[in-house]
């Protein structure tokens, strides 16, 4: 019986897995690969790509070894995995804990272990054991991501390990761990809660950044302050629109607001130069007043929600420019601000994406050709084989190289939902999500990185950063779906 | 759930961020790579240059703003491989003063990737370092005619004094292991390499500025790119101001001529070093430029190893200097009071043990001791303490509390001064004793830590500390050699005070005893009638020869400005070197000058000495 029973999974397996993720999968690995070899190579070495004292040569044992892994991964049992998470999970946190006691000082970085001749970074790896972990818990019986005691069960799966990454001082592989929250608004987080997080964010970061940029033709106001009352403004209308019934409230919220700060612009440009953020602010506090008002008489609670968010808005906005001002210290307010890219940091994060950009930008349509990149192979673009590894691409295949890429990685994600959606049961979906997620969040940060849209947050290029450790992790984070996505037929049986 | 289908649309809203972040990128590159149009008509891949700008290092001075360090301008010939052809290889060695010979071989060094691993042939890599301007103006000439050949100016480290090497500290090129460990530097680039040159060397190098020239498809320079709007302006490094008074460095270098050894001097009241001599020692101004190698070897094989600053990395038996911590001990803990008194009949004796004492009165109590340096009074403490039951279970416990004691004073462990190698000494502990005694040992069997032999070593610096925290009555501030940064504060390692675990009263006790030690007793001879001075003798024994000569001392004895320790390897009693050495130098630290009658003591101290220097001339292979 047994026997026959591995007879029937085996052509089974190879019917039912994923031959286009796959194929997506191979060909990014090809393609980062190559990107490697061209970052690596420097003009005048001999050709040779398999020389294992190289980087591309060592790409060339990490890629063989991810594809084994792969091919584990596909034949042990699909449940193998479920049943385990809780103990891989365990297991993780117990490694992450230990890895600052082992891991030797890189560049200030305590989240590297040596074994033998090789460097590993256990974070890129507790990716998957927390995504298995959280895929557990909220597909248990019962489980209501929009309830309270789940969410903050849910939500300390995640917390934990990027607790303790930000211990290793692995600020970016921490911050990754955000992207699961992706997976909890597919699974019925409220959408307004990740609007709101995302808002803050968006507040933060246009707060600060713009902070001391004066308000174009109006010497008296800065630009920071006024922009985030205007995107506060901006939400709220839109909030209105969305959650509640009457128009003639979503009209006067933007009207009333974004009307208000226009005239008031006007006035102060043209008229008598005043600080306007005192009338933006004056126009916040009566939109939220009046919203009480209506909440009270028509006992609506949606006006009051939108009343609190235009409120937490104000109290995030006024809290953080407090926070950068009174209670951070200098050094940490030096850390935001060159995230921000407001300050060029003595190590020269900011040098790095100048040079990113003019490699970048030196590629044209169709690039330079493969080795024939000169701003990635100099050393002018630091980290080059690494985190900056999109410059190679860019300089070496221009614009068309670049959007093959991108267009992989959209596949790539696209599939994965789909992939997500067909699962029959709730661990499968939620796996899914967690992975196209942190996939998603990866190549979003790192290319933006690159292309000077995001901070510079150093994290890897899935499949094409050079490095076994995040190969290894992203191999194994999509292989555990692929063969649970495999099994989706036999299960619903 | 009956929300699933609700739910399930919002994958259109995951799917559409995806999309819209892959839109908004590829917007994003169109602008960068297609509309850009000087990224395009840059993409010729020869068409930029980008020339690094080297910052000034930071200068170094003393505590009274004497400059000791600064730059002076050299020039580095650097090399592209690539566009080195058809140059006229004896024409340009005749220029530069080298064979051909050398030049092959240099050639192939640079092309060599182990031994020069950021090789590349399209970049500049360094053929010659360090030309000075006479050398360099007559290649100037002909440089036209080398094509491929460039020239960097550099800055090379001058020294105004010859002292204070071994705090000074050198630069030099980068090794390739640099070169792998921190991104900043490349194949050719100066590192500091000792002393503050070494461990502030982030702070004295600033950050390297970079152009972006534009060249033609010749090579040809066209200007800068984009009028400058990505290069990066070098900021200088910043400069350091030292704890170091440079005539008391010079007074202690020139007492120390002609013996091994050193001197520590710290203010008390900051942890500022005042002065750190080790000798043998050597001139700065041979670690510069082209002959630094040279005479790195030549200082190398010196058997007297001059490159060894004796005053952290050497760990002696303190003597009996250490008695002023064993008193700290015991009077904390309760073993004797400042009224108790022990016999001392030429020394202390129990059944077969003696350890031997000069004459003095007997019984004695404990600042007479001290003053005296009395060996049997510290052996019975010692007793009494590792022996008392009654405190501690066993004798085990009472070591563990005695070593506490001695990390609490700084001692066993580095204590983290701002220069590179410091040596931690060595304080025993109870697992130490149980592997070397099977288990089986007591106090009488490990007596001798009582009176700083034995296993107990620190090194000098250790020991000035010892008297810094004495002077302090009870803690002490990390000693450090640079007394600040430009636009930047120190290190709060550097300015908070570390508490010992003896309290202030009984600190009081022992610098009386110090004072004794001076008025009427081994320190006779440091007394000066214009401040009240304390000290402390030790003649330790060792088994290299001839007792080391060490004084320990502080002054005034009131509102300290000064705590020192003088070690002379081999130089007999503590009142023979140390305590005239250590009376000269306190005397020109707190009066600024040397009395007549001083500066011919100092005169006669400095031309005693002890062993022979070792003559460059005549390299002994045997050594």
């Amino acid at each position: 019986m047994p026997n026959q029973i591995q007879n029937n999974r085996q052509p089974g397996l190879l019917r039912s897995v994923d031959w286009l993720t796959i194929l997506i999968y191979v060909v990014l690995m090809g393609l980062g690969w190559l990107s490697v070899c061209g970052a690596s190579y420097d003009f005048g070495q001999p050709l040779d790509f398999f020389d294992f004292s190289t980087r591309a040569g060592m790409q060339v044992v990490w890629i063989g070894s991810s594809l084994v892994i792969a091919l584990i991964l596909l034949s042990i049992d699909d449940r193998f995995m479920e049943w385990l998470s809780y103990f891989i999970y365990l297991l993780f946190i117990i490694v992450l804990i230990a890895t600052p006691f082992f891991a030797r000082d890189i560049k200030g970085s305590l989240s590297w272990i040596k074994i033998g001749a090789f460097s590993i970074q256990p974070a890129e790896f507790a990716k998957f054991a927390t995504a298995l972990c959280v895929a557990k818990v909220m597909s248990s019986n019962g489980f209501n991501v929009g309830r309270w005691r789940d969410f903050v069960i849910a939500a300390a799966v995640i917390v934990v390990p990027m607790l303790l990454i930000v211990l290793q001082k692995e600020t970016g592989s921490a911050l990754v761990y955000l992207s699961f929250f992706l997976m909890f608004y597919r699974e019925g987080m409220p959408g307004c809660l990740l609007f709101a997080a995302v808002s803050a964010v968006v507040y933060f970061v246009v707060g600060v950044r713009f902070a001391e940029v004066p308000l174009s033709g109006v010497p008296t106001a800065h630009l920071g302050p006024f922009l985030v009352l205007l995107l506060i403004q901006a939400f709220t209308a839109f909030l209105l629109w969305r959650y509640t019934e009457r128009r003639s409230v979503f009209r006067g919220v933007l009207a009333g607001g974004v009307g208000t700060t226009l005239v008031a612009y006007l006035f102060s440009r043209y008229v008598i130069p005043f600080d306007i953020v005192w009338v933006q602010l004056s126009a916040c506090i009566i939109i939220i007043l009046t919203l009480l008002y209506l909440a009270l008489r028509d006992r609506l609670m949606s006006y009051l929600y939108v009343a609190l968010f235009a409120l937490g808005s104000l109290g995030v906005h006024y809290s953080a420019d407090y926070a950068m001002n009174h209670i951070f210290e200098d050094h940490q307010r030096k850390r935001i601000q060159v995230l921000l890219g407001l300050l060029d940091d003595p190590q020269g994060k900011g040098y790095n994406v100048n040079q990113a950009k003019i490699a970048i930008g030196s590629g044209g349509l169709r690039g330079k050709g493969f080795l024939n990149g000169t701003q990635t192979k100099l050393k002018y673009v630091p980290e080059q084989d690494t985190d900056f590894i999109f410059c190679t691409v860019g300089e070496e295949e221009g614009f068309l190289g670049c959007a093959v890429v991108l267009f992989l990685f959209l596949a790539l994600i696209l599939r994965l939902i789909h992939l997500s959606e067909r699962q029959p049961f709730a661990f499968g979906r939620i796996y899914g999500y967690c992975v196209l997620s942190i996939f998603l969040f990866h190549v979003f940060i790192n290319v933006g990185m690159v292309l000077g849209l995001t901070p510079v947050i150093g994290i890897p290029l899935p499949f094409f950063s050079y490095g076994g450790s995040s190969l290894w992790g992203f191999t194994i984070l999509l292989f555990i779906f692929l063969r649970i996505d495999a099994a989706r037929n036999r299960m619903q049986r | 759930m009956a929300t699933n289908y609700e739910l399930e649309k919002r994958k259109y809203v995951l799917g559409g961020v995806a999309i819209a972040i892959v839109l908004v990128y590829l917007l994003r590159l169109f602008s960068l790579q297609m509309l850009s149009e000087d990224f395009k008509r840059n993409a010729d891949s020869n068409a930029f240059l980008k020339r690094i700008q080297y910052p000034a290092r930071g200068a170094i001075s003393d505590r009274h703003g004497k400059l000791l360090v600064y730059n002076q301008p050299a020039y580095d010939i650097m090399v592209v491989m690539n566009e080195q052809v058809g140059v006229d290889t004896l024409d340009l060695c005749e220029s530069l003063s080298i064979t051909p010979e050398w030049y092959a071989r240099r050639m192939e060094e640079i092309k060599d990737r182990r031994r020069n691993p950021g090789y590349s042939a399209y970049t500049q890599q360094l053929f010659m370092a360090q030309l000075s301007t006479e050398e360099f103006s007559r290649f100037r000439e002909k440089l036209f005619r080398f094509s491929g050949f460039y020239v960097q100016k550099r800055s090379i480290r001058q020294y105004q004094y010859p002292y204070a090497a071994h705090i000074l500290g050198d630069v030099g090129e980068v090794g390739p292991e640099d070169v792998k460990r921190d991104d900043y530097y490349q194949g050719g680039d100066y590192i500091g390499k000792l002393g503050v040159e070494r461990s502030y060397e982030t702070q004295l190098r600033g950050v390297k500025g970079s152009e972006i020239l534009l060249r033609d498809a010749r090579g040809r320079i066209k200007g800068r790119y984009k009028d400058g709007e990505f290069d990066q302006a070098p900021v200088p490094g910043k400069n350091l101001t030292l704890g170091i008074d440079l005539d008391l460095q010079a007074l202690g270098e020139r007492l120390m001529s002609g013996k091994l050894g050193s001197i520590v001097a710290i203010e008390p009241k900051t942890g500022e070093v005042l002065c750190m001599v080790s000798n043998p020692t050597y001139d700065p101004r041979l670690m510069v430029g082209r002959q630094r190698g040279k005479n790195f070897n030549i200082l190398g094989r010196d058997p007297h190893k001059p490159l060894l600053n004796r005053a952290i990395m050497g760990q002696y038996p303190p003597g009996s200097t250490f008695k002023t911590s064993q008193a700290l001990t015991f009077l904390q803990e309760g073993v004797i009071t400042p009224a108790t008194s022990y016999p001392c009949s030429h020394g202390f004796h129990f059944g077969h043990l003696t350890v031997g004492c000069h004459g003095h009165g007997s019984p004695l109590p404990l600042v007479p001791a001290i003053a005296t340096s009395c060996n049997g009074y510290f052996c019975w403490g010692l007793y009494h303490m590792l022996g008392n039951r009654q405190k501690y279970p066993t004798v085990q416990d009472a070591m563990t509390r005695w070593k506490d004691f001695m990390v609490s004073m700084g001692f066993g462990y580095a204590l983290g001064i701002d220069l590179p190698g410091e040596k931690r000494g060595m304080i025993p502990n109870a697992a130490f004793y149980d592997k070397a005694y099977r288990g089986s040992w007591n106090g009488l069997t490990i007596i001798s830590i009582s009176i700083g032999q034995g296993e107990v070593n620190l090194t000098p610096l250790q020991i000035a500390n010892l008297g810094a925290t004495i002077a302090n009555r009870g803690y002490f501030i990390t000693p450090h050699v640079v007394k600040a940064i430009e636009g930047e504060p120190l290190d709060t390692l550097y300015t908070k005070p570390r508490y010992t675990m003896t309290d202030r009263r009984w600190y009081e006790v022992v610098a009386e005893g110090m004072r004794a030690a001076v008025t009427g007793g081994t320190c006779r001879l440091a007394n000066n009638s214009q401040y009240e001075v304390c000290g402390k003798t030790g003649t330790a024994q060792n088994p290299h020869g001839q007792d080391h000569s060490v004084f320990m001392g502080f002054a005034p004895k009131d509102d300290p400005q000064i705590a020192i320790c003088v070690y002379v390897e081999n130089g007999g009693w503590g009142a023979t070197f140390g305590v005239p050495i250590g009376a000269l130098m306190m005397e020109q630290y707190i009066n600024g000058t040397l009395s007549p009658a001083s500066e011919a003591r100092a005169s006669e101290l400095e031309n005693r000495h002890l062993y022979k220097p070792f003559v460059y001339a005549e390299p002994d292979s045997k050594q």
